[in-house]
């Protein structure tokens, strides 16, 4: 325990100081919610206001950011700088260092969530989530999964430089496609993609909690969805995840 | 006391065997050298002895434990010197030895280490802005943060100008000083020749020579006299260089002749070395 609360406040201020990885990991999502945000006012998305639902979205895309880029390019980059392999040369244990960077995950999401909320109040006039727990069981949740994704797929990355592009090739189309940015009408086949990748149903999932007040176990469907793709990444990273450099 | 034991140590990789079989140990508080070219298995050896490579066969004991099981409590005692690691730009030399001064149960002061190292005047300065060679004496730093009986140094050197080289010998010398084993890999003759007790030269996965470095190159106790006559090099190989070089001396003196560019000299390391090498050439 005494490690665990090491190694987490080790990575926050690692996170932290990173002006990088603060800007785009923390920053970004919620320039883009500010941004987007003065085109939605006024209009309604499946009955709920835009911005509300565009709230959601970026939501949903700081989990995937957070997450799922984050942790994998945070992770190729520690791995080809040797980082890893040193870091396991001493007394610290794998399962307390990635707790440790999922923790850390969790608490840069949950704080850009409060921020995101707190913007949206200032300015759009968002409304207060209906089922508050439900959401924060989602906000864990969401990290969760989506750092196992990213997990997963950092033991697929080759390079340190290649590892921000292949991220983004993901994210990006993927964000798009589930409506973080508030569009949501696709033709039948991108939304076909869509509903196949975990990012929509966790947004499903945040729209339900937040704006209709529907329990976090109300969709179980899209609950499954969401921690299949997580438990499909932890896997194949117990596979393929090394601690030494690939390209060396 | 004895640090490490290695006897019938193989590893293959891909079918092509890296370690063949090489059998050596080192005592505690001793500085070994593991000396060879590239590819001749000095970094698959270490890598095994340090827990990051399992073997295909041989024993092997570091520290009493074996490294291929990887406890943690082997872990507390060792410290790790990589060949080519970066670390977190944005942190400073402090704040870096702190995070690893908190993976061990009982580190060393940081600031201690930090003066150790001579990264005083660099405390506060983040990572990014240290030169090459004050980034190495950060990376010996924290190998040293969790006060290990066993340091690995794997090829401490590299890449390093005359003036970085020596300060960093002085400081390996130093963890000599401290009691600390050492086990350290180059492929330069003479910083095995500088730092290490005793020397084993790998070449092609086998150890082809081992024993102190005097040894090594009184193993042939012959020294060579050479001077140049006429423009040519004369070289002269003796066992007895007192009785060769007073005749040399004596019948010039009488010729009123100059021995041009007279030296003596026994072989180095380095000789022995490249004859080994020039063997595996043949």
């Amino acid at each position: 325990m005494r490690l665990f609360v090491h190694q987490l406040r080790s990575e926050q201020r690692i996170f932290w100081r990173n002006r990088e990885s603060a800007v785009f990991l923390f920053i970004f999502p919620i320039m883009l919610f500010v941004l987007l945000g003065s085109f939605y006012t006024g209009d309604t998305i499946a009955g709920h206001p835009a911005v509300d639902v565009l709230l959601a979205g970026m939501i949903g895309y700081g989990a995937a950011n957070t997450g799922f880029a984050g942790m994998a390019i945070t992770l190729v980059i520690r791995r080809e700088y040797g980082i890893l392999k040193r870091l396991r040369s001493t007394p610290l244990p794998a399962g307390v260092y990635f707790a440790a960077a999922l923790g850390s995950t969790l608490i840069v999401f949950a704080l850009q969530t409060v921020v995101l909320y707190g913007l949206g109040w200032l300015f759009y006039d968002t409304s207060f989530p209906e089922d508050v727990l439900s959401l924060a069981l989602l906000v864990l949740v969401g990290a969760v999964a989506f750092t196992g994704l990213g997990v997963g797929l950092a033991s697929l990355i080759r390079s340190a430089e290649g590892a921000s592009a292949v991220v983004n090739v993901v994210l990006l189309p993927m964000a798009f496609l589930s409506g973080s940015f508030g569009v949501r009408d696709y033709p039948a086949v991108l939304d076909a993609i869509a509903g196949a990748l975990p990012l929509k149903h966790f947004i499903e999932l945040v729209i339900g909690a937040s704006l209709a007040g529907e329990a976090l176990w109300s969709n179980l469907k899209a609950l499954a969805i969401v921690v299949a793709w997580g438990a499909a990444g932890a896997v194949l990273a117990a596979r393929r995840f090394t601690w030494e450099p690939k390209e060396r | 006391m004895t640090a490490i034991s290695v006897s019938g140590l193989r590893k293959s990789y891909d079918g092509v065997e890296a370690v063949r079989g090489i059998n050596f140990e080192v005592a505690a508080g001793e500085v070994f050298g593991l000396l060879g070219p590239n590819g001749a298995g000095k970094t698959t050896t270490v890598e095994i002895l340090e827990g990051y490579r399992e073997r295909d066969a041989g024993e092997v004991r570091v520290l009493g434990f074996d490294p291929g099981r990887a406890e943690r409590a082997f872990r507390e005692r060792i410290g790790v010197v990589l060949q080519s690691s970066e670390l977190w730009p944005g942190l400073t030399v402090r704040e870096i030895h702190r995070i690893f001064a908190g993976y061990y149960q009982r580190p060393r002061d940081v600031e201690d280490v930090i003066a150790l190292v001579g990264l005083d005047e660099k405390r506060d300065a983040r990572v990014k802005t240290l030169s090459g060679g004050q980034k190495r004496r950060l990376d010996l730093g924290i190998a040293l943060v969790g006060d290990p009986d066993l340091v690995f140094l794997d090829e401490p050197t590299t890449g390093f100008d005359p003036a970085a080289r020596r300060n960093a010998w002085e400081l390996i010398r130093s963890l000599r000083e401290l009691g600390k084993t050492v086990l350290l890999t180059t492929h330069y003759l003479d910083e095995a020749q500088q730092l290490a007790d005793r020397v084993a030269v790998l070449r092609g996965g086998e150890i082809v020579l081992l024993g102190k470095p005097s040894e090594l190159t009184g193993a042939s106790a012959k020294a060579e006299i050479r001077y140049r006559r006429d423009g040519e090099l004369v070289i002269v190989e003796t066992n007895e260089p007192t009785r060769a070089l007073n005749e040399l001396t004596r019948a010039a003196l009488a010729e009123g002749r100059e021995l041009e560019g007279l030296e003596v000299r026994r072989p180095t390391l380095e000789d022995v070395y490249l004859e080994l090498l020039d063997e595996d050439k043949a």
